[in-house]
């Protein structure tokens, strides 16, 4: 007897629909147990995880504040993933547009400077992003370097040039020798929606850039052809798509929104530019991608439950001094099981019973 | 003098956990698989052989601890991708995701203990010949053993009917299975192979290198594993040379640091990545022809049947 899979003749589209959400059940229970093993109560831990965050509205805004990145950046890398190009290197994206938009900030600071300032770091980080993400997607059409690697690479390089940044050059001066830049000036900072919340324009953006996924990839012939190049290129190639044209335009998008995620980050929540601005948010990305199915909607609500977690995962650690990296075991877990139950939307299980038994033997 | 036996001394051993994880890998692909979960793996190696190594006090459980949580990670990667034909590349992500959260979970309760380094050899008479002497015959146990995995794989890939027909698999699949090869198993064993050699690449960094384990301490060297393999355009020999000589630029730079050359050290910490950024650009663009990859390397594989 033996369990083998096969391929269906046609995807499952019921299957498609539901797959995420067997997911999210099966890593619910795989959290439970490793809850238990912890010595903590499964159900209050869930709890405080999942439903707490939702129950308060600091909590609720905190959701939407770090599903901004998230989102922002996971858009960008299905597009990226949709062509078959695989940046991994967000995180360093993201970084460098916090840096380059930063540059402006801590240029004017004190200074008279107008209203401008905030538009031109917005812009200046999104290029930042977008050039960076270009270096690995130029070494890729160029000279056949894997953008996978390289692209990984970088981010080490930007974090470590955040570094001396905040360390060197940048530093405030009346910081105490704290790593970090001044607080941004007020003309510098993304303004917040409501007055006293935390909820800031950022979001708004992060929703402008779903609704423009949506029209690129549903409506347009570029978006048509970035798909196209991902799931058949043969058919590309005949139908006169340029793959390396495509992978510079999905790598530059992504890094642009990166970038904009970036400087939104620093400029909104956080207010000025110091290390580790990022909890990973350039790699979770890569999980919020998936979990949406590289669809922009589903990267929107992808976005919002991975920022739950975030919220869930601090929570759980003041309240039940349960681990932070709790909070990465389980996007992993996550993504194991999204990745395993897309497989079936493609394959489908068959038992295959032992009757050639005797024609085996006789061979 | 001794600087520069020093030098060679911290290079040997910088090097060592880059060719131990690359010679995994190297095999893993050349089976046809790529696996990207390298870091993962490794770091569930150290935390799991310095916990071995923590409460049993012994190096060579540690490292044996150190091989079975590569393993073990593999054969998870190895489900996804054999058993269910999910896509390597994503499934390479979440196991470095998972195995860097995971490996700070458990690690969390030893993060500030110490152990003894693994002892290096000595041998009166020849590891105090000058010059030579300690480079050849005083290292540890993992350096000598990392040479003779390379020499190993090499041997087996090239040398024996076993090591043609897991090529076979790397370069064609189908073919393969139509010959009558079991091309999931030979992956597996592949994968798992590539698992334990990370395994006991990542056990290696608190056995020997640092005696002490804190979370991410890998810090990408699974990575720069992986880049490696492709430096060495899939070749053992190559694979030696490239070890080396990113061991080199990594310690490299921390002497340039400690010389205090007027360099940022960020800007010094940073040359071991680009250097790999620079060399995977130089070698791909020097290769004439196409490229040396095994064919199949990456691509699912569902035996029809």
């Amino acid at each position: 007897m033996q369990l083998v899979l096969e391929k269906r003749t046609e995807r499952s589209n019921a299957i498609a629909v539901i797959s995420p959400l067997i997911a999210i059940a099966l890593t619910i229970v795989t959290m439970s147990i490793l809850f238990a093993l912890l010595g903590k109560n499964p159900v209050t831990a869930l709890a405080v995880y999942f439903i707490d965050p939702l129950t308060d509205g600091y909590s609720l805004q905190e959701i939407a504040v770090k599903a901004t990145p998230l989102v922002m950046i996971a858009i960008g890398l299905s597009l990226c993933y949709l062509a078959n190009a695989w940046n991994i290197g967000a995180e360093g994206q993201f970084l460098i547009g916090a840096v380059a938009g930063s540059w402006i900030a801590v240029r004017t600071q004190g200074s008279d400077a107008g209203a401008w300032v905030l538009p031109a770091m917005l812009v200046l980080a999104a290029a930042a992003g977008a050039l960076y993400a270009l270096i690995p997607a130029l070494c890729r059409v160029k000279f056949g370097a894997s953008e996978i690697l390289t692209s990984l690479m970088l981010v080490y390089v930007a974090d470590l040039f955040l570094d001396y940044l905040v360390r060197g050059p940048w530093r405030d001066p009346n910081g105490y020798n704290f790593p970090t830049t001044a607080d941004f000036d007020p003309v510098a900072t993304v303004p917040t929606l409501v007055e006293g919340g935390r909820l800031h324009l950022g979001s708004i953006i992060a929703l402008v850039v779903v609704a423009a996924a949506a029209v690129l990839l549903g409506r347009t012939i570029k978006g048509f052809e970035i798909r196209v190049v991902g799931a058949a290129p043969r058919a590309a190639r005949f139908g006169g798509f340029n793959a390396n044209q495509l992978i510079l335009l999905t790598f530059a998008i992504s890094g642009a929104l990166a970038g904009l995620a970036g400087i939104i980050e620093v400029a909104g929540p956080i207010g000025h530019l110091q290390p580790g601005i990022s909890p990973g948010y350039g790699f979770t990305a890569i999980i919020v991608a998936f979990l949406g199915r590289l669809n922009p909607i589903g990267i929107l609500i992808a976005g919002l439950f991975l920022a739950l977690t975030f919220i869930g995962g601090e929570q759980a650690q003041i309240a039940m001094k349960i681990p932070l990296d709790v909070t990465k075991v389980f996007q992993g877990i996550l993504l194991f099981y999204v990745l395993a139950c897309d497989s079936l939307i493609l394959y489908r299980f068959r038992l295959i019973l032992p009757t050639r038994k005797v024609a085996r033997g006789a061979r | 003098m001794e600087l520069a036996e020093a030098i060679i001394l911290s290079v040997l051993s910088a090097s060592t956990p880059l060719l131990i994880a690359a010679t995994g890998e190297l095999v893993t692909e050349r089976a046809g698989v790529l696996n990207l979960g390298v870091e993962g793996m490794m770091i569930m190696g150290a935390v799991c052989g310095f916990g071995g190594a923590l409460y049993t006090g012994s190096i060579t459980i540690g490292a044996l601890c150190g091989i079975i949580a590569g393993t073990a990670m593999s054969l998870l990667f190895a489900l996804m991708t054999l058993g269910l034909a999910v896509n390597q590349v994503a499934t390479g992500l979440a196991l470095t995701i998972f195995g860097v959260g995971l490996s700070g979970l458990i690690g969390a309760s030893v993060v500030g203990e110490q152990i003894t380094a693994a002892p290096h050899l000595h041998i009166p008479g020849l590891t105090d010949l000058p010059l030579l002497g300690h480079v050849l015959f005083g290292q540890d146990a993992f350096v000598y053993l990392s040479i003779a995995l390379i020499v190993g794989v090499w041997y087996f890939l090239y040398r024996t009917r076993a090591g043609l027909i897991l090529r076979a698999c790397g370069d064609n699949h189908v073919s393969a299975h139509a010959l009558g090869y079991p091309v999931l198993r030979i992956r597996l064993l592949a994968v798992m192979f590539g698992g334990a050699c990370a395994g006991l690449a990542g056990a290696y960094l608190p056995l020997a290198y640092t005696p002490f384990f804190i979370p991410g301490m890998t810090a990408g060297r699974g990575w720069i594993a992986l880049a490696l393999v492709v430096f060495a355009s899939w070749l053992p020999a190559r694979l030696v040379a490239g070890a080396y000589l990113f061991g080199a630029v990594s310690i490299l730079q921390l002497h340039a640091q400690g010389a205090g050359i007027g360099i940022p050290s960020q800007f010094m910490s940073s040359l071991p990545y680009l250097a790999t950024v620079i060399v995977l650009v130089a070698l791909s663009r020097t290769r004439s022809g196409g490229s040396t990859a095994p064919a199949a390397l990456g691509t699912v594989f569902v035996p029809d049947r």
